[in-house]
């Protein structure tokens, strides 16, 4: 091209083929529907989380002295500051609503299954890093929701054998949640845990860019190839699915916008109403809950009476995740040409998901007095309703592997190339 | 072609739509658990007369034990449309600098020991209980001789602070259900049994004021932020009709 470019191109080489790789000459399947939109989204916020974090951190101030004022004189006193801070804690709502959405694609056309398995696994160890670096920034305000939380979700690792009260300790840096708490977690938050994200979705993508982006109709392009190398059902990722993400970046920056400037705590379901008291070892809130993005996996733990159990049940219901790939057995991958069993169970799968959601965010006794009246039982109607939520949880799991493992599943001609396009 | 990529399109923004109702139906759910089934306080932070009464209210009745600490007198005459002077001449009673924080002029080990707790800073009060229970509060004080102020309240039973607004109000007095079963009497209405300065509507107007103001202090981004809200979704909007096009144009070739 010009002068400029031959030269850089002479002395970094490997840049041009990089761009080219990941960009222009990856091809993706052509019938990319909704769903598909959710990955670059991630990115997105991922990396609006990024640079409002970094304006957060000049004015935040570490301490459990200093904390929760410093957070006011962001929304108050730094120019713009509220619209920063706002954006990152939107951000971080909208990042689970993403990532749900985005490991759900992943169900539904079967994204796990060979050879996609290590895409799979990178993806839900960037859950398992996100949940953490979201808890650990939950706890930065030092709001008194802040300090409670933290200290219910720290106190569950008391449940390892042996060692776990001084696990706790260890952990807290102290016997309740305090300044060095903070100070670590701030650490944690700001520095390593960005960092092993950052990795982790470097990896993710190279991953996926070696095998190549599943479809809706779960076939592989790459079977079918033109004189030119190129599969006949494919096009560069630049410009055909840049040009389209961008649809997707505006409306989902419409929404976002829409909640930060008009409704930014969503009712308390985004920045909860207790997190306005400073955090206070004396005074416990009314309930207990984390942010609704931990709630499905809250509900879990709540509705085992032993608390052993209950933390065994609330690991087991993210390991499970894990080996999605290896128990389901199924040969066809897009639930278009599945059997009906797996399209009803994946439905009762996410109806479940998002009920145990609203047990964990405490909705349910509302909704027990409004459905049975006044007078009910709330703790006994609320445990029935829940346990047959987490046995329903596990069961899809079960159901997943029996089904394909003894070859139960009627599935439907997966047809030989791409259906539709976008 | 550009019928389908309309209809896929369509089908993108009817999802996340649907997806962004779902979140408003259940917002107010939560909140509605917050305040317990309160009246609503009817608050309406744009209604600029409202925020200046309620300030003056405030200012007279409330400041001398609670605090704002996050809130600036600069920032109080900026948010609610006043100048310095009928600043630091009508609402400023502690002599503080204009830019400087509102704080109240009661030295806290002082009020720990009249009250037994000192009275808290309401810079985020609404933001923590909500407005609704704001406005409820101030009207839920009732005469009660069981107590250490002679002051009880239905909504915040047993709270230490004596009804600093009785000239306004007048004195309630409680009206109780008998105790039956073993369980002990229980508040069933308040009545006005002393009028006060303002009839019952003026009253409610007055607390509807001070919620209003409260509401403001609480969140006072809220004026800037709806005020630029409306032109950063509509340039959103177009942002994406011009996306919607350039996606257009790219893929008719792609069949």
């Amino acid at each position: 091209m010009n002068a400029f470019t031959q030269w850089f191109n002479e002395r970094a080489p490997g840049l041009d083929a990089a761009y080219k790789k990941h960009m222009t000459e990856y091809y993706a399947p052509k019938n990319f529907n909704v769903m598909y939109y959710f990955g670059s989204l991630a990115l997105l916020v991922l990396v609006n989380q990024i640079v409002t974090g970094i304006f957060l951190t000049m004015f935040y101030n570490p301490t459990a002295a200093g904390a929760f004022d410093s957070v006011q004189y962001i929304m108050r006193d730094v120019h713009w500051g509220w619209l920063v801070r706002y954006m990152h804690v939107t951000g971080a709502s909208m990042f689970f609503i993403v990532v749900y959405l985005h490991m759900f694609r992943g169900l539904m056309y079967g994204s796990y299954k060979k050879p996609r398995e290590l895409v799979w696994l990178l993806g839900m160890l960037i859950f398992l890093a996100l949940m953490a670096e979201a808890f650990m920034g939950y706890v930065l305000p030092w709001g008194n929701m802040s300090f409670w939380g933290a200290k219910v979700i720290i106190t569950l690792f008391s449940a390892v054998p042996v060692i776990g009260e001084q696990l706790v300790t260890w952990i807290m840096g102290s016997f309740v949640p305090s300044d060095p708490t903070l100070n670590r977690f701030f650490a944690l938050h700001v520095v390593a845990l960005p960092l092993v994200l950052l990795l982790l979705v470097v990896l993710h993508l190279g991953a996926l860019h070696e095998v190549g982006s599943n479809n809706p109709d779960g076939v592989e392009i790459k079977k079918h190839k033109g004189p030119d190398g190129h599969p006949l059902d494919g096009i560069p990722f630049h410009p055909y699915y840049t040009v389209k993400d961008l649809v997707g970046v505006g409306v989902f920056l419409i929404i976002c916008a829409i909640i930060i400037f008009f409704e930014p705590t969503v009712g308390g379901f985004f920045i909860e109403h207790d997190n306005s008291i400073p955090a206070n070892d004396l005074v416990t809130p009314a309930t207990i809950k984390p942010v609704w993005y931990f709630t499905p996996f809250y509900a879990i733990l709540r509705m085992i009476p032993n608390k052993g159990f209950g933390v065994l049940a609330l690991l087991a219901s993210i390991v499970v995740l894990f080996l999605v790939p290896w128990l389901d057995r199924g040969k066809v991958k897009s639930v278009r040409y599945r059997g009906l069993s797996y399209k009803i169970a994946l439905t009762i799968f996410a109806i479940v998901f998002l009920l145990l959601a609203a047990i964990g965010d405490d909705l349910t006794p509302g909704w027990i007095v409004s459905i049975f009246g006044p007078n009910a039982d709330i703790t006994t109607i609320e445990n029935l309703f829940g346990r047959i939520l987490v046995v329903l949880y596990f069961a899809f799991f079960v159901f997943l592997w029996v089904y394909t493992f003894f070859g139960l599943e009627k599935t439907k001609p997966v047809p030989e190339r791409v259906t539709t396009h976008a | 072609m550009p019928d389908k990529t309309l209809r896929a399109s369509m089908r993108t923004l009817a999802f996340a739509l649907l997806a962004f109702a779902l979140t408003l139906v259940m917002a107010p759910s939560a909140f509605a658990e917050e305040g317990g089934g309160l009246p609503n306080a009817n608050v309406n932070v744009h209604d600029q007369a409202s925020l200046q009464r309620g300030a003056r209210l405030y200012m007279n009745y409330c400041v001398g034990c609670h605090s704002l600490k996050y809130l600036r007198y600069s920032q109080m005459a900026e948010g609610l449309g006043l100048t310095e002077k009928q600043v630091m001449d009508n609402l400023n009673f502690t002599g503080a600098k204009f830019g400087e924080p509102i704080v109240s002029a009661m030295p806290e080990a002082d009020a720990e020991k009249w009250f037994g707790k000192a009275p808290p800073d309401l810079s985020l009060e609404v933001s923590a209980k909500g407005a609704n229970w704001v406005a409820a509060y101030l009207k839920s004080f009732y005469l009660d001789p069981a107590t250490n102020s002679g002051w009880n309240n239905t909504v915040f039973p047993n709270v230490a602070m004596p009804f600093p607004l009785w000239e306004l109000q007048g004195e309630q007095v409680a009206v109780m259900n008998p105790a039956e079963n073993g369980l002990p009497a229980t508040v069933k209405e308040l009545k006005l049994a002393h009028a006060g300065s303002m009839t019952p509507a003026q009253y409610d107007g007055a607390v509807r004021d001070i919620t209003t103001f409260l509401t403001w202090v609480s969140a006072p981004d809220e004026l800037v932020r709806s005020h630029i809200g409306a032109w950063v979704v509509l340039y959103l909007v177009l942002f994406t009709l011009f996306a919607l096009v350039l996606k257009k144009e790219y893929w008719k070739d792609v069949h």
